[in-house]
């Protein structure tokens, strides 16, 4: 059993590093997750996620499968969707999220063109499902850094953010912060994205930010125990699934995502707060 | 009348046109406002009372005049909106949130003192909160959460106080309370807006009134302001925006 368990991780330092590396990810991307979740904008993530796909896309067909090409890519596209689409919220009464749809459409349509342009065969499974299994040294720094840039930016605009989630005009009306506490937030979104997508790929990293915190809120109330939850929660899938990949020869990236959608559909069933079993078997109510 | 217009004004507000989409909700408007007064703002529906409001905490531009502060900065203002949007679904903590009362002397990152605890702690207090420091936002009803709102307010402890309706749907024995809290605050020298709708209380507890239908009907002492005469005039207002109206030769 223990062999079963720990074996591939130690014999194999591949393994090694893939389970470093996506653990690094689940600690930097379940806070952003769970943020983003809180502020009823759980598809922002999804929509950024098709925004860097372009980005990373060129990087490849620039430099081929390198790393910082393709992040460099994906950060760039990503920051620019933000960008365009929070200037245009601000200065038009336009919301948010529509100047957003718009403009991750328009990015992704221009990345797909210009790819069908150049007529380059891409490494298409690579971009959309990540390879975990490839992660080395360099990337692995790359990952703890944008772990640490994230964790020290989220101290530094978390209560403007939380204020900003909670009653908005009671921040604007205090402090200017308002905005930048908001272009920060997606920034970090971006940034972690592109971090996930060396190991998960584009479109499962944003798995990564949003089903650990939407597994958490089903278990936990206060901010900080879902947090935490929500980083433990993404290790614990991180290790179940690179395992079940080892084993069974199974793609790391969806693998682990589909870990956590197991997990999910699990805490929909039994979760302490509003799980449905709860709410069919009414627990006795206090006198008081 | 003269009682307002004093050069040491606080607010100055002079020929200040705002509205929506070009169209006007208060119309050159010019009043001065003196520091330390207690003052009710009346009007009818859509007279332009919460616009004013918004105008003074920067939530609206206007479209034309100007709106100036004397000595005083747009951060040391406390505001109560009509409706506060708040997101009740947030895991906020009771306590949590009244702290945020204390953003102007703590901003964005200084950790909350033992001393601040106490205010905090004092304020939910006085408005009979006790015991409610751990309790989500989210399970509070309509009168609780317009009482932390209040506690908030308290910790704020800002020298202009802007409440917009702050009384509805709240009991009468609480809504006595936060009108001897707003006296108290008068007392101690602050500047109140309050927008209000119930007349008696108006002319038994605000000194000051200023009636508002989308231009100035008149404002100053209560009991020269709130005549039927004047409320007469108030209530001619034609709520609806002309969507025909040619421009504003009044520039």
């Amino acid at each position: 059993m223990t062999d079963l368990l720990f074996t591939p991780f130690i014999e194999f330092a591949f393994m090694k590093r893939a389970l470093l590396g996506c653990m690094i990810i689940a600690i930097s991307a379940a806070p952003v997750g769970v943020l983003l979740m809180l502020r009823r904008m759980s598809l922002t993530g999804d929509a950024m996620a098709h925004a860097i796909l372009p980005g990373a896309a060129i990087g490849y067909l620039v430099s081929g499968l390198s790393i910082g090409a393709m992040t460099l890519g994906g950060m760039l596209a990503g920051a620019v969707v933000v960008l365009f689409s929070a200037l245009v919220s601000r200065l038009t009464a336009a919301a948010e999220e529509a100047s957003l749809a718009a403009f991750y459409l328009i990015s992704l349509a221009a990345g797909v063109l210009i790819i069908s342009a150049s007529g380059s065969q891409l490494d298409l499974l690579h971009i959309l499902f990540g390879s975990a299994l490839a992660l080395d040294r360099e990337a692995l720094l790359f990952l703890t850094g944008i772990s640490a840039l994230t964790w020290l930016a989220l101290a530094l605009i978390y209560r403007p953010l939380v204020l900003e989630c909670v009653d908005r005009v009671y921040l604007q009306t205090v402090s200017r912060l308002s905005p930048y506490a908001h272009f920060t937030f997606l920034i970090l979104v971006v940034l972690n994205l592109v971090a996930g997508f060396n190991a998960l790929g584009t479109l499962m990293s944003v798995g990564m930010m949003i089903l650990p915190a939407a597994i958490a809120k089903f278990w936990f109330k206060r901010l900080d125990a879902l947090m935490l939850a929500a980083i433990v929660i993404g290790c614990v899938a991180s290790y179940v699934g690179l395992l079940l990949s080892f084993n069974f020869g199974w793609a790391t990236g969806p693998t682990i995502i589909v870990v956590l959608g197991l997990c999910y559909l699990l805490s929909t069933l039994l979760g302490l707060q509003n799980g449905l079993l709860q709410r069919w078997i009414k627990p006795r109510h206090l006198s008081a | 009348m003269v009682d307002c217009v004093v050069p040491s004004a606080l607010i100055s507000i002079e020929n200040l046109t705002l509205g929506y989409e070009r169209h006007p909700a208060v119309h050159h408007l010019t009043l001065e406002i003196k520091a330390g007064v207690m003052m009710a703002i009346v009007g009818p529906n859509g007279a332009g009372k919460s616009t004013l409001l918004k105008a003074l905490v920067g939530q609206l531009d206007p479209l034309s005049g100007s709106l100036r502060f004397n000595s005083f900065s747009r951060e040391q203002i406390a505001y109560l909106p009509q409706q506060a949007v708040l997101d009740k679904g947030f895991p906020i903590t009771v306590f949590e949130f009244v702290a945020m009362g204390l953003w102007r002397h703590r901003g964005a990152m200084a950790a909350i003192s033992s001393s601040d605890r106490v205010s905090i702690n004092r304020a939910l207090e006085r408005l009979g909160l006790q015991g409610f420091q751990s309790r989500q936002l989210g399970t509070l009803s309509g009168g609780q959460m317009q009482r932390v709102l209040f506690a908030r307010l308290m910790v704020q402890d800002a020298e202009l106080i802007l409440l917009d309706e702050p009384f509805t749907g709240i009991d009468q024995q609480t809504t006595d309370y936060l009108i001897h809290l707003i006296e108290h605050w008068h007392a101690e020298g602050k500047t109140v807006l309050a927008v209000l709708h119930d007349l008696a209380q108006v002319k038994n507890h605000f000194p000051h009134a200023l009636i508002l239908s989308r231009k100035l009907i008149a404002y100053g002492e209560t009991e020269q302001v709130l005549n039927s005469e004047n409320l007469r005039r108030a209530n001619q207002l034609n709520e609806a925006f002309d969507e025909h109206a040619e421009f504003c030769g009044h520039d």
